[in-house]
């Protein structure tokens, strides 16, 4: 009885005002206006939840006769509160005509038992003023609470100047609608609960004799509550003691009686906002007569029979005869049933009258599913009428109401009904389509599948003598494709090659159904300059299974978004194709094409002309499959023919007419067909090849579509210095072009001078002949110019095109090999690069006068060798001069990446030449192997030593302050240098140095005193220019001050010895300006015109840095560093002991 | 008690439906799915103020000659309907609330089930059991 609540907002209590009607008028406006305003909690009774509410009124003018009667049950009409409106604010008036008024109101609502009422005083201002004998306001209100408000003083309410605009009025006015709104709602509430309590009284009568049902319903639909669950209930009470037919007749009338008395009350719009309440007895009256119908045979083609016909006579003999009241109008409840009874056509305008304007008004207000049911009983009326036309429209509206949202079981009814329609209609290609979506309903009785398959099949068995016309049925419901698989997995095949597709298929039948063809339509597509299809993607990419899967349907949940798949994400590294290092890194969605795909519109649910049927030229084919429940494998065979990419499209299961077609594979499904050309490629086994020994070289053969006959070779042209070693037993092994190992041959070398000829061993093609041959680069022959270096500071020599690269990186060396194979006139050349293990580097040692030659060997490589018989010579030896070695006998272990050293001391005894070249030579082998098949040429490196005589010894000496016994830090100390000419005058001192004087020759010669570590200041000059007579034991000495800067044993400083040549040209090496001010006592050379040969002035490793500009054009003298081998300092790495100064406070120790 | 009871997804599809089996299946989800229109007008008569206020029940959908159909949406607009017996006078509004809070709290336990998927059909024995034994109480 939630009705009257729910309509609270719209329809309006009534209240009734009585006393000073103009002052009520002057306040309705905003009375009417303020009370609706804010809501009122609703508490109800029976614990229904309290509700918000706001409330109305109806405001009317007191009479007498509008108090209610006994026995009225109208709710909207009660009047629910009295409001008694006064201004008085005299006395005498007061006592002379308000009292009187105010009490006979009372007695009247008294009389009437009205308990809710309220008297209102309004308070003018204005008024006050003009009366001068006015009592206090409160007064009044104190004598009216006096007199009528019996202990409830809030009865009477007071309403300060209604019409002003004042906060002391919006006070006022909030105090009075909150009291006015609380006692209207608790007045209804109170009238409310006593008009549940009459109706309920009156239900538990309903089953006295005499009880009208149409008061009941007076009282009910005044109060507007619904009436089915009433009827509902009064027709399950009755139910046990009529006849069959009796109560549906009694509820068919009492639905159109109710209908027709609030038709009768109500106007359109009421009626038409008050639909929601209504439909349910048009409903269930059509329901009643629907199940009338069928009763009484009237829902037959052939009309009714005798005993449907004594059934009616009965019915309408139970009706009685019509009530008066109704006896004279010409439509009438009563009227309309007898009439419906009476005939097969009558029954059938009647139902369809309902019906439709049941379904009608469920539609009007948006109640579709409950509009789909009348209609599908509609449809079922239709059925039994014969006439499936009709009643399709409406089982195929609500199969697709069904099939949207997703209802397995009306679904599933509905299509059964449909079936019939259909097969009724004709429909053939419909009917088999529900047919066979039936024959895979799990829903359906297994009887019943087998049925429906049963329809299909008898259909194309039935068909099969007129060709041509095709019925095509999308496929899910027939079978589901499951997965697919490719043999080879990666789907790639050669021209020519075998491909075969494997397909799960799971049949939906329930018995085992005999497919004449299989067939997968292709399409073909020749995609030029496709990576996939080249030998080198056929080896690199295999799938892991080679399985794809396909989605299964989802069909009973389109809704859901369950359909959508699982994101597939994966992580990706991109690495620079250089050096391997991480360039980008991140997730990927692999699947986005099918999360953003565009969702199916529902319409395709259940399309079956959407199915076209694909005419291809490439089609896989599977001839005679018995399809049995569950899952199948079929396997389709095909050999590749032309290169490109075949996509796989349609599936398409052939049965009699009948074709089951999978418009689209998804995912989509491709194979590659390509072709190859034939190729060689050598390629070294390790990651580089070393020179000098044997080493293991690949050759890879891909036939490609050449197939290699018996006798086909490869002819290699033979390298100068590389060698291909031919061993007794060779073998090739032969792979198919999926890796897979075909045979295992033993291959024939043959080498002549020129030739190296292979024997391939005969292979097919598409196949790889891999084979593995030792070839051997012979180290580089010795060098036979006589080209010099400089200065003994040689760089190793090598023949070819060498490159030394800087650092640790080895030598190498290309040797070009030109090779013909069977399949083409042309030569393949291929280069091989060969790395030389080793780096030599040799140098030259003093001892006075003892002269050393150290070669250092550095093994580069990632091998271990082992050295023997070091060698070196002088080829253009004399007896003269001799080497003498100081190294160990036996064979010495080079590991990698370490070094060796050679040591022989030079001897000779005549004047030894100004160079000498040398030979060095060493065995070399790996240390790993044994004993190697072939003897290896030893390893080489030529260089030459030049002014290795010393001609100067210097000699330095600090000597402490005189009287001390120690150099002290801080102090003058004495630093005497001595240099002495060690031989007579030698070829190589004959340079533009050199002056002749009376008696002897002598050379300019200067020092330079340098201390790098800055332990020492020099004071004074630190360099000076001397002339040195060339004769032996010829000594200069230099006497120099300088004072240790720390304390502790100190390195003497560097002595520096440099020849001074006279200016000469733009060759020479500049003084700077400091030593050249500082030795401004040197006078111009006298030699300034004098021309040399340049060669013989190079200067290398002067200390100086070269200048080609001369400063003020002045000519200057040149500075050359003499070679590390004329000069020896005697007193290198000497040390001098220094002791701290007493006085210092800081002590700096140095310790060298 | 209950002769049928039924949870209805937010798109109106069912994710769980049970019947008394010894009536016909079919009837019931004809009468559920028929519900739906009740159910839907009721929600959207509720209005976006009343959402916040708690009542989920929404009391008595319609009545059939034999059967009472109840409905009760939750807040993510998952419906329950529920039919009993209308000749089961005992089973006034009170009742019918509380076996729609017990309904709800199990419902509760499927979706807080981390294997159970929003949206796929409730196949919980704790449900099965729970809805079961609002079914025997009518014997």
């Amino acid at each position: 009885m939630t009705f009257v609540a729910v309509r609270m907002r719209q329809k309006k209590a009534m209240a009734v005002s009585a006393g000073d009607q103009n002052l009520f008028t002057s306040i309705y406006p905003t009375l009417s206006q303020q009370l609706p305003r804010e809501p009122m909690e609703w508490r109800r009774s029976y614990g229904r939840a309290p509700k918000m509410i706001h409330l109305e009124s109806n405001f009317v003018q007191f009479k007498e006769e509008l108090l209610p009667k006994e026995g009225n049950k109208a709710l909207l009409t009660f009047p629910f509160l009295h409001i008694y409106w006064t201004e008085c604010c005299d006395t005498e008036v007061y006592k002379a005509t308000v009292k009187d008024d105010l009490t006979k109101w009372q007695n009247v609502l008294k009389a009437h038992s009205s308990v809710d009422w309220l008297i209102v005083v309004v308070e003018n201002d204005a008024k006050k003023k003009n009366k001068t004998n006015i009592l206090p306001r409160t007064s009044i209100v104190d004598k009216i609470r006096n007199d009528f408000c019996n202990k409830q003083s809030d009865r009477c309410v007071v309403l300060s100047d209604p019409l002003k605009d004042s906060s002391r009025t919006q006070e006022s006015w909030n105090a009075f609608l909150t009291k006015l709104r609380t006692s209207l709602l608790m007045s209804f509430t109170k009238n409310l609960g006593k008009f549940e309590d009459d109706m309920r009284t009156l239900r538990e009568k309903r089953t006295e004799p005499g009880w009208s049902f149409c008061d009941y319903f007076m009282v009910q639909s005044a109060g507007r509550v619904p009436s089915l669950s009433w009827l509902h209930a009064r027709a399950g009470t009755l139910q046990v003691s009529v006849p069959p037919g009796a109560l549906d007749c009694w509820v068919f009338l009492s639905c159109l009686e109710v209908l027709q008395r609030i038709e009768g009350c109500c106007d359109r719009a009421q009626i038409d906002s008050n639909i929601a309440h209504t439909v349910g007895l048009w409903s269930y009256a059509t329901e009643k007569l629907k199940s009338l119908g069928y009763l009484c045979g009237l829902v037959s083609e052939k009309g009714p029979n005798s005993e449907d016909l004594n059934r009616i006579v009965d019915l309408l003999a139970g009706l009685g005869a019509e009530r008066p009241e109704t006896a004279n109008t010409a439509q009438s409840p009563y009227k309309k049933l007898k009439e419906a009874l009476s005939s097969v056509e009558a029954f059938e305008k009647h139902y369809l009258d309902l019906s439709h304007a049941a379904i009608e008004m469920h539609t009007s207000i948006g109640r579709t599913r409950s509009a789909r049911l009348v209609g599908k009983d509609l449809a079922e009326f239709y059925m039994r009428k014969k006439s499936p036309q009709k009643a399709e429209i409406y089982l195929q509206g609500a199969l697709k109401n069904y099939l949207a949202e997703g209802w397995a079981l009306p679904i599933t009814h509905t299509r059964k009904q449909l079936a019939e329609c259909q097969k009724h209609l004709g429909q053939t290609e419909n009917y088999l389509q529900t047919s066979s979506l039936l024959a895979s309903d799990h829903h359906v009785t297994e009887e019943e599948r087998k049925h429906f398959c049963q329809e299909i099949l008898s259909f194309a068995s039935r068909q099969t003598d007129s060709p041509g016309h095709k019925i095509i049925l999308p496929l899910h419901c027939f079978a589901q494709l499951r997965d697919l698989h490719f043999t080879p997995s990666n789907a790639v095949v050669h021209v020519g090659g075998v491909l075969s597709v494997d397909i799960t298929m799971c049949s939906q039948m329930p018995v085992p159904v005999h497919v004449e063809q299989i067939a997968i339509n292709v399409h073909f597509s020749i995609e030029k300059n496709n990576y996939r299809k080249t030998a080198e993607w056929l080896t690199k990419h295999k799938t892991s299974n080679g399985i794809i899967n396909f989605p299964t349907e989802t069909s009973p949940f389109p809704a859901s978004q369950n359909n959508l798949p699982a994101l597939e994400l994966y992580e990706m590294f991109e690495r620079s194709p250089s050096d391997n290092s991480l360039n980008t890194t991140g997730i990927i969605c692999k699947n986005v094409h099918m999360l953003l795909r565009r969702q199916e519109s529902s319409t395709s649910l259940e399309t079956s002309s959407g199915v076209a049927l694909e005419d291809g030229a490439h089609v896989l084919k599977c001839n005679d499959v018995t399809l049995e429940p569950g899952a199948n494998r079929i396997t389709f065979r095909t050999q590749a023919k032309e290169p490109g990419t075949y996509t796989l499209r349609q599936l398409c299961a052939s049965v009699g007419p009948v074709r089951f077609v999978l418009p689209h594979l998804y995912p989509p499904v491709q194979y590659d067909v390509y072709s190859q050309e034939p190729q060689l490629r050598v390629e070294p086994l390790a990651d580089s090849l070393l020179a000098g020994i044997p080493q293991k070289v690949k050759f890879t053969v891909t036939t490609g579509h050449y197939t290699v006959k018996n006798g086909d070779s490869l002819q290699l042209s033979n390298a100068e210095a590389m060698l291909i070693l031919c061993h007794a037993e060779n073998r090739a092994v032969i792979y198919s072009n999926t890796r897979e190992k075909a045979s295992d041959v033993s291959l024939r070398v043959q080498s002549s001078d020129k030739v190296t000829s292979i024997s391939l061993p005969a292979a097919p093609a598409y196949h790889m002949i891999e084979f593995e041959l030792e070839v051997l680069s012979l180290p580089s022959a010795p060098v036979t110019g006589g080209e010099s270096s400089m200065l003994g500071m040689t760089e190793p020599h090598r023949k070819h095109k060498d490159t030394q690269k800087a650092g640790h990186c080895m030598a190498t060396t290309d040797h070009k090999v030109s090779i013909d194979c069977p399949w083409s006139i042309y030569s393949t050349v291929i280069a091989l690069t060969f790395s030389v293990p080793f780096r030599t580097t040799h140098s030259l040692l003093s001892a006075g006068t003892r002269k050393y030659i150290q070669v250092c060997v550095q093994n580069l490589s990632e091998l271990d060798f082992q050295l023997s018989d070091g060698n070196l010579v002088d080829p253009g030896s004399s007896a003269d001069l001799q080497l003498v070695p100081l190294n160990a006998k036996s064979p010495q272990h080079i590991h990698s990446k370490q070094s060796v050293f050679f040591v022989w001391e030079l001897k000779w005894t005549r004047e030894p030449p100004p160079s000498l070249r040398c030979q060095f030579s060493v065995g070399f082998s790996p240390a790993s192997e044994g004993q190697l098949s072939i003897p290896l040429k030893p390893y080489t490196y030529e260089f030459q030593v030049e002014n290795f005589f010393t001609l100067y010894n210097v000699r330095a000496e600090i000597l402490p302050p005189s009287g001390a016994e120690h150099c002290r830090t801080g102090s003058l100390c004495s630093l005497e240098v001595s240099i002495t000419r060690l031989s007579g005058l030698l070829e190589v001192d004959k340079d533009e140095a050199l002056t002749e004087s009376d008696e002897y020759f002598s050379t300019k010669l200067m020092y330079e005193v340098v201390d790098n570590s800055s332990n020492w200041a020099v004071c004074g000059k630190s360099s000076g220019v001397i002339s040195m007579p060339v004769v032996a034991q010829a000594t200069h000495r230099v006497h120099m001050e300088v004072m240790p800067l720390f304390a502790g044993y100190l390195p003497l400083p560097d002595v520096r010895l440099f020849k001074y040549l006279p200016h000469h040209s733009a060759h020479s090496s500049q003084l700077d300006a400091d030593s050249w001010i500082e030795n401004d006592s040197l006078s111009v050379d006298k030699h300034v015109d004098e021309q040399l040969d340049s060669s013989s002035i190079k200067s290398r490793g002067s200390v100086h840095s070269a200048s080609s500009s001369e400063p003020k054009g002045l000519p200057m003298p040149r500075l050359q560093a003499l070679p590390p081998g004329q000069v020896f300092n005697s007193s290198t790495g000497m040390q001098v002991l220094v002791i701290p100064s007493k006085d210092d406070h800081v002590l700096e120790v140095s310790v060298t | 008690m209950a002769v049928c009871v039924a949870v209805i997804a937010k798109e109106n599809y069912p994710l769980y439906i049970r019947s008394i089996p010894t009536e016909n299946e079919l009837k019931f989800h004809y009468m559920v799915h028929t519900s739906l229109d009740v159910v839907d007008e009721k929600i959207s008569a509720m209005g976006k103020a009343l959402v916040d206020q708690r009542e989920l029940y929404l009391g008595l959908l319609y009545p059939t000659e034999d059967y009472k159909v109840y409905g009760y949406v939750t807040n993510s607009k998952v419906k329950f309907v529920m039919v009993v017996d209308s000749s089961n006078t005992a089973l006034r509004d009170n009742e019918i609330r509380s076996m729609f809070r017990k309904l709800h709290n199990s419902y509760t336990d499927v979706m807080c089930n981390p294997f159970y998927n929003p949206g796929d059909h409730i196949q919980s024995r704790a449900f099965d059991s729970m809805v079961t034994s609002m079914m025997i109480q009518v014997c």
